[in-house]
């Protein structure tokens, strides 16, 4: 636990210091912004499912109030926008990540394929390629100049997740991991994309991830555990 | 009003059939069956209608039957009227467990389709295509078995990741849109306004949407999940994804392929076009070699399909019109060569070719449509698969692309010889000892006749509205008509 921790610290002064070197930080937003990154860290590093869905919720909570801090001014679209994703990605998705763990009886360790501190390099990599990659984009018109690099370094650590997990369960979290960078991009955009897409989109990740989880379920039950890798019986 | 209809349908008729008491056997099954054969025909009527007189887009312009829409939305319900006929046979000899589920998700899988087909919007295309990834994950998972438990995995996480990929390739095209010009992510604003895209947005746009959507089609390299998926699904279902799920995956990659060329980034977009649909090719005939299981080897059929479609949009000129008229002949064809092989397996209980052997003689209709199938999808003449693969093949020609043509030719005759070696083992030879003559339903037998009779005439004849229709979305892709 000492070494993971120490280098969630390290990495986060290392953002620091790229946020620093990016943008002038703006009050709220970025602060939100950085306790995303926070949560992305804090997920790749921690060895307890349990502690991953808290911080997954954690970054849904963060996801809603987001919405409220960037507005111009407080419209009915943007506060339903935030009540929405609170309610499915703050409360509805980690609770039933949190069900199916308990119900399937799912050990509790994480089980990566690469050593957690490999996982933090990997975290602390990607935020750098993020800003690095961000700095060269045409950015859209938004509050903070945070959005965009924290949004694809989240897709990226997402997908490391997503990668470097062998339980099924933890494939689901890098899922929505990265289904929440994309969010945040989707949030440059808010003011022009209509209230009912976004209520789809949401809807769309709710079902799907529901689906997973009962399909998690399932493998839990035929192979007795909930190791992804031991699907192998179909190849070529 | 009609279009209106078009997607309401389906959701309502999928609704009342989960709301029906859970019975496999007696009256309430055949309600629900009757229902969907009800549905099926209907969306099939009024999408008819469409050729007829074409009908006003709704809400604001989101909801419209253009060209390509009306193409894809064609394949799409056409198929699912043939397989809605086969469930009725299907669904009297096995019973998946996921009982009522099974009907309700067929048609929840109409309805997004139809969404997509028509959408203009491309967030709502979006919405549709996440959809039908949701509403075909039950419809695989039937058996409930380890086997289809890897299989509906591995569907739904590459899937998933895939169109997560491409609502991120949605949003950049978000971005690329100047504020105040046109309104946000309308297919025709963004075509009117399209040299006032940000390029390096639209380039962005243009590579997560594709890989996204690429992915739903099963291109290589992104095709992994194609053999395990479709052939652990029922045939049936993996005839609706082969033949109508991978149609609306193409159009979405086809939606952004009109708004790069009319942003006039071709140059940009067409070599990366060419370069997956070779690649899909390639693997295609590599895998297709050596396959022990007819299911698994459609699928590597499909990524060669997949590949055709996308090469014939990257060449342009005529392979633009080549690429719209297979997405019609190889989204019948699939669900001929799918049906076809589902009585393969009613009747001997397995698809791999160890188990089966004088399919002719066995069951004498459906074993001589697989043998007719096997030249269609292989693009022989006088089906329609060689119309429209050849029609790819003069686009590499004309654009001066010798060599592309040749490589084209080398995989298709690759891709024949591997189809061949394994359907006519299957096909011919005698039977099994002990494996006598089967008789075949008629409901199971009489989707597939009709999908190969189209698939024949598409071969021979192009009725003159359907030639208009594939023209215009010739044009709309930056290519001409033959």
């Amino acid at each position: 636990m000492q070494t993971p921790l120490m280098w969630v610290v390290t990495a986060t002064l290392r953002l620091i210091w790229t946020v620093r070197a990016a943008s002038s930080p703006q009050g709220a937003p970025a602060l939100v912004l950085l306790l995303v990154v926070l949560s992305n860290f804090a997920v790749l590093g921690t060895t307890r499912l349990s502690t991953c869905i808290r911080a997954l919720a954690f970054q849904g909570l963060l996801l809603g109030v987001l919405p409220l801090l960037l507005a111009s001014s407080l419209s009915p679209h943007i506060l339903a926008l935030a009540v929405g994703t609170v309610v499915v990605k703050a409360i509805a998705l980690p609770w039933f990540l949190r069900w199916a763990i308990r119900e399937a009886a799912v050990r509790r360790e994480v089980e990566p394929l690469v050593g957690f501190i490999a996982s933090l390099l990997l975290g602390a990599l990607a935020v750098g390629l993020a800003f690095a990659v961000a700095a060269r984009l045409p950015l859209p018109e938004v509050r903070t100049e945070l959005l965009v690099p924290v949004s694809l370094a989240t897709v990226i650590i997402g997908f490391v997740v997503l990668i470097t997990r062998r339980k099924a369960i933890s494939q689901v979290v890098g899922y929505l991991i990265l289904e929440n960078g994309i969010y945040l991009f989707g949030l440059t955009q808010a003011e022009s994309v209509p209230f009912l897409l976004e209520l789809g989109v949401l809807l769309d990740v709710f079902v799907g991830v529901f689906i997973m989880g009962i399909v998690v379920f399932h493998i839990n039950r035929e192979f007795d555990s909930l190791d992804s890798a031991r699907l192998t019986e179909l190849t070529d | 009003m009609r279009l209106l209809a078009l997607c309401a349908l389906p959701l309502v008729g999928a609704l009342l059939a989960g709301i029906l008491p859970n019975a496999r056997t007696g009256r309430i099954a055949l309600v629900r069956l009757a229902l969907l054969v009800g549905i099926a025909l209907g969306h099939w009527a009024l999408v008819a209608s469409l050729w007829v007189t074409p009908a006003p887009s709704i809400f604001g312009g989101w909801l419209e039957a253009d060209a390509l829409g009306l193409v894809v939305l064609t394949v799409t319900s056409t198929l699912f009227l043939a397989t809605a006929i086969y469930t009725v046979g299907y669904l009297q000899r096995e019973t998946p467990r996921g009982g009522s589920l099974f009907v309700s998700a067929m048609l929840v899988f109409l309805g997004a389709t139809t969404v997509v087909s028509l959408s203009q919007h491309l967030a709502m295309l979006w919405v549709g295509m996440e959809a039908t990834t949701l509403a075909v994950a039950p419809l695989i998972f039937h058996r409930h078995d380890r086997r289809s438990l890897e299989a509906v995995w591995k569907y739904l996480l590459i899937s998933s990741v895939g169109i997560a990929l491409a609502l991120l390739g949605t949003f950049f095209l978000a971005s690329a849109q100047p504020e105040g010009v046109g309104r946000p992510l309308l297919l025709p604003d963004l075509l009117a306004h399209a040299q006032a895209l940000h390029p390096a947005w639209l380039r962005a746009a243009f590579l997560f949407l594709l890989v996204g959507f690429g992915t739903k089609m099963g291109l290589a390299p992104m095709h992994t999940w194609k053999p395990d998926t479709y052939g652990e699904a029922p045939s049936l279902v993996s005839g609706l994804m082969s033949g109508a799920l991978t149609s609306c995956a193409f159009l979405g990659v086809a939606r952004i392929t009109e708004i790069v060329m009319a942003a006039g980034l071709g140059p940009f977009a067409q070599p990366v076009l060419i370069g997956f649909g070779l690649l899909s090719l390639a693997v295609a005939a590599i895998f297709v070699i050596g396959q022990s299981d007819v299911k698994r080897l459609l699928a590597y059929s499909s990524v060669e399909h997949m590949g055709l479609l996308v090469l014939g949009l990257g060449l342009g000129g005529v392979g633009a019109y080549g690429s719209m008229l297979h997405v019609l002949n190889n989204g019948l064809t699939k669900g001929w060569m799918f049906l076809v092989v589902g009585n393969v397996v009613l009747a001997t209980g397995s698809s791999a070719a160890a188990s089966n052997r004088g399919l002719v003689r066995t069951i004498p209709i459906s074993g001589t449509l697989l043998v007719l199938g096997l030249f269609a999808v292989t693009g022989s003449p006088p089906f329609g698969l060689f119309l429209s693969e050849f029609t790819i093949l003069r686009a590499a020609v004309a654009g001066g692309h010798v060599w592309i043509a040749a490589t084209m030719l080398l995989f298709l005759a690759v891709i024949f010889v591997g189809m061949a070696a394994l359907i006519l083992e299957m096909a011919l030879g005698s039977p099994a000892p002990g494996q006598r003559r089967v008789r075949e339903s008629g409901w199971l037998v009489i989707g597939p006749i009709a999908l190969a009779a189209l698939v024949l005439l598409l071969g021979v004849y192009i009725p003159g509205p359907l030639n208009e229709i594939l023209t215009r979305a010739a044009v709309a892709l930056g290519g001409t008509a033959p």
